[in-house]
């Protein structure tokens, strides 16, 4: 059985132009100790998949459909009471900005002693020590120094670390982090995803990496789940998805990375832009964009197809794959 | 040099003067200051940046690269003439342009003109996209017609891939790419020499990213237009850069040809960024090597500001500041192992 197991999952956001469908029949698994990475565009609902997890999607919005199965419980069965056992302890989370996390006016080490007590029976002084060796682990340097420190005397990339230190402080099954380098500069990114890296494995801590940036999922991830427009359109092993994509709109991802092409020349770009949730066309979400495009396609969503467990939701996927429509 | 299609334009188009400076930075530094605490009896200060010089010909695509807050924008903005440098000179085509006063000034701000990282809060979203793409028009160019107004506005859209029929909408209607396209030709309106783009597609997706760089280099090579292009992604660069300064705590590290750069990095720091560009690959993900965090220019390093990350650092590097000094292929080298030969 999976530790996390995503199904059907539908998360609506009603709007001054109608209900906004943020995820569109999703689904995922993630097993114990595994990575899975989650790429999409902006707005293609990476961020509402987490929130939907832990049950903090933003009223009027709302979970319409779907079961999350974690750790053999359904969490959107869960009522708050129970939902604050599993949030912050089984599983925890990561965000861009870590102040979402931090709080400014207490010490780190306030916090982390607090956050242990709040999930176990302990005392203060076996709190502090948990706390330094978390430190320590995530390599801030003299731990127990740091412990009080306020987070504005720390830079972007060693407040980014004692939130990781934090994440691990319960000892969670998953942590979910949601572009959790992407404020930072690509020499500390580099240090801070492979930490993170480390310490999944260590732990045996399942991951959901939450990103746009296809070279740090190819990179951290072992399966990945691209998301478009609400929709998931190519899930598999992260590394057949990034050396043989299968669907046009991972296909044109990938090749309009910069570093592709010859240097100086006009990159490969998709035409067309993400269509606003609101107006998601019938059929194929990508079907404006794409260059395969056939009538079948406008006709109605097609269903993931399945090739030897690398998924793909297009009406060609089999074509595409085999070449014969290259 | 790389066959980049500027150098292929100029066979058709009238040969600028290549190789003609078209903008000097000349020993810039820029110091902020932040006023003193209440406690504290020293003022504080933001060393933002310290001596640095580059030199950009006409036709280049200049590339500044750097981690966040080591002073791309600043110099960026010192440069455009609209920050006062603490000291040192900004030459434009031949004219000393800093500290030129308002009027004898408007003459090089048609000349420059300067894109945003964030297309979001660069366009005013009270004014339709024929309103903010006019005003440049009506202020530089008082000499044309309303109908030559509107057929520049239209021929300028068209050049950038934008639908005409724009110009009725305001900025809200827009996705971030479409922003930025419209905030490339609002720069392009008055037909400027040189163009300072400021992280111009950090805030949009990889997909819409390759739209606008696209836009941006055929706008090059049409108008034989100079860049200033700033940014902290090196897979961007090597696509789009014809040389490189890369940039440190306020410092000039390395300047070079990008092919240059990319083959042969020479500067430790330089090394570190190249060796930690993200690519798709299925190896996984290794720590760069160099350990810990970027100082801060309140407070900065004394001698070379890389010293506490550098692992050619000796006992010289933390009380001399190693000058920018050229090699035997022209690239600048800002380091004393290089200067020894250890490096
Ligand atoms: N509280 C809300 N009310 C209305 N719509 C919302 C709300 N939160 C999210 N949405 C919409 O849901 C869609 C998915 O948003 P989400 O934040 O998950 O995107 P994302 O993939 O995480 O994008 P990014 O890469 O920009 O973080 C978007 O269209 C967004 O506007
Ligand atoms: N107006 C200002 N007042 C005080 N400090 C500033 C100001 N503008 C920039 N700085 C500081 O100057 C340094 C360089 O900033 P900037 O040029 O914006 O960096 P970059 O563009 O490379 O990210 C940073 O330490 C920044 O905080
Ligand atoms: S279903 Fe059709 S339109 Fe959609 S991605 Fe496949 S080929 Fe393209
Ligand atoms: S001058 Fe010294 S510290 Fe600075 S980069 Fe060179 S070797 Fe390293
Ligand atoms: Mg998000
Ligand atoms: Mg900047």
């Amino acid at each position: 059985m999976p530790l996390l197991d995503v199904r059907d999952l539908r998360v609506e956001f009603p709007t001054r132009h109608g209900v906004l469908t943020a995820l569109h029949d999703v689904d995922f698994t993630v097993d114990r100790g595994e990575r899975l990475g989650i790429v999409g565009e902006s707005g293609a609902g990476k961020s509402v998949a987490a929130f939907a997890i832990l049950n903090l999607i933003s009223r009027p919005g709302h979970i319409a459909g779907g079961s999350i199965l974690f750790e053999g419980q359904n969490l959107t069965r869960l009522s708050i009471h129970q939902m604050r056992r599993v949030r912050g302890n089984r599983i925890s989370m990561i965000f861009q900005d870590p102040m979402m996390t931090l709080n400014p006016v207490l010490t780190i080490g306030t916090q982390m002693v607090e956050t242990l007590k709040a999930h176990r029976k302990i005392g203060d002084a076996e709190a502090r020590r948990i706390a330094a060796t978390r430190l320590g682990e995530v390599k801030i340097p003299s731990p127990d120094k740091r412990l009080d420190s306020y987070p504005h005397e720390l830079s972007g990339g060693m407040r980014q670390r004692v939130v990781i230190a934090i994440a691990l402080l319960t000892e969670p099954a998953l942590i979910i982090a949601d572009e959790p380098t992407t404020a930072l500069d690509v020499t500390i990114q580099a240090e801070i995803m492979s930490l993170m890296l480390d310490l999944c494995k260590t732990h045996g801590v399942g991951l959901i990496l939450i990103t746009h940036d296809l070279a740090v999922v190819s990179q951290v991830t072992q399966r990945v789940v691209v998301l478009y427009a609400g929709r998931v359109v190519e899930t598999g092993k992260t590394a057949r998805v990034v050396q043989d994509p299968v669907h046009p709109y991972t296909r044109g991802l990938l090749a309009a990375l910069p570093g592709e092409g010859t240097a100086g020349a006009r990159l490969n770009q998709i035409r067309g832009s993400m269509p606003p949730l609101t107006a998601v066309p019938a059929g194929c979400p990508f079907h404006p964009r794409c260059d395969h495009v056939q009538d079948s396609c406008r006709a109605a969503l097609p269903a993931l197809e399945d090739l030897d467990g690398h998924r793909v939701r297009c009406t060609r996927a089999r074509d595409l794959a085999s070449g014969v429509a290259a | 040099m790389t066959p980049t299609a500027a150098t292929t334009t100029t066979m058709t188009s009238p040969a600028p003067a290549r190789d003609r400076v078209l903008v000097e930075a000349r020993a810039i530094r820029k110091v902020f200051d932040l006023g003193s605490h209440f406690l504290e009896r020293t003022r504080r200060e933001v060393k933002a940046l310290n001596d640095v010089s580059i030199t950009i010909r006409r036709g280049e695509s200049f590339c500044l690269v750097g981690e966040s807050g080591c002073g791309k924008s600043t110099l960026a903005r010192v440069m455009m003439g609209l920050l006062p440098p603490s000291s040192g000179e900004v030459h434009f085509d031949g004219t000393r342009i800093d500290g030129l006063r308002h009027k004898a000034r408007k003459p090089f701000h048609r000349r420059m003109q300067m894109i945003f990282q964030n297309p979001y809060a660069s366009l005013n979203p009270r004014r339709t996209v024929q309103q903010t793409l006019e005003e440049p028009l009506r202020f530089h160019r008082p000499d044309l017609s309303d109908a030559e107004v509107k057929a520049k506005v239209e021929a300028v859209m068209v050049s950038v891939g934008n639908d005409p029929s724009w110009g009725t909408r305001y900025p809200h209607e827009f996705s971030g790419g479409q922003r930025q396209r419209i905030s490339i030709a609002r720069a392009l309106m008055v037909d400027p020499e040189f163009v300072v783009a400021d992280e111009p597609i950090s805030a949009l997706d990889v997909s819409i990213q390759a739209q606008v760089l696209n836009v941006m280099m055929d706008a090059r090579d049409q108008r034989d237009l100079t860049y200033l292009f700033i940014t902290h992604d090196l897979s961007v660069v090597r696509h789009f850069g014809t040389r490189v300064g890369v940039m440190y705590l306020g410092s000039l590290c390395e300047l070079a040809e990008t092919k240059t750069l990319f083959a042969n990095p020479r500067h430790p720091y330089t090394r570190l960024l190249l060796s930690a560009i993200p690519r798709v690959s299925t190896e996984e993900m290794k720590p760069p090597g160099l350990p810990g965090e970027v100082p801060s220019a309140m407070n900065l390093p004394s001698g070379c500001v890389f010293h506490d990350r550098c692992p050619l650092a000796e006992a010289r590097c933390s009380v001399d500041v190693p000058a920018p000094l050229p090699q035997d292929d022209g690239t600048l080298v800002a380091c004393h192992a290089v200067e020894e030969g250890r490096g």
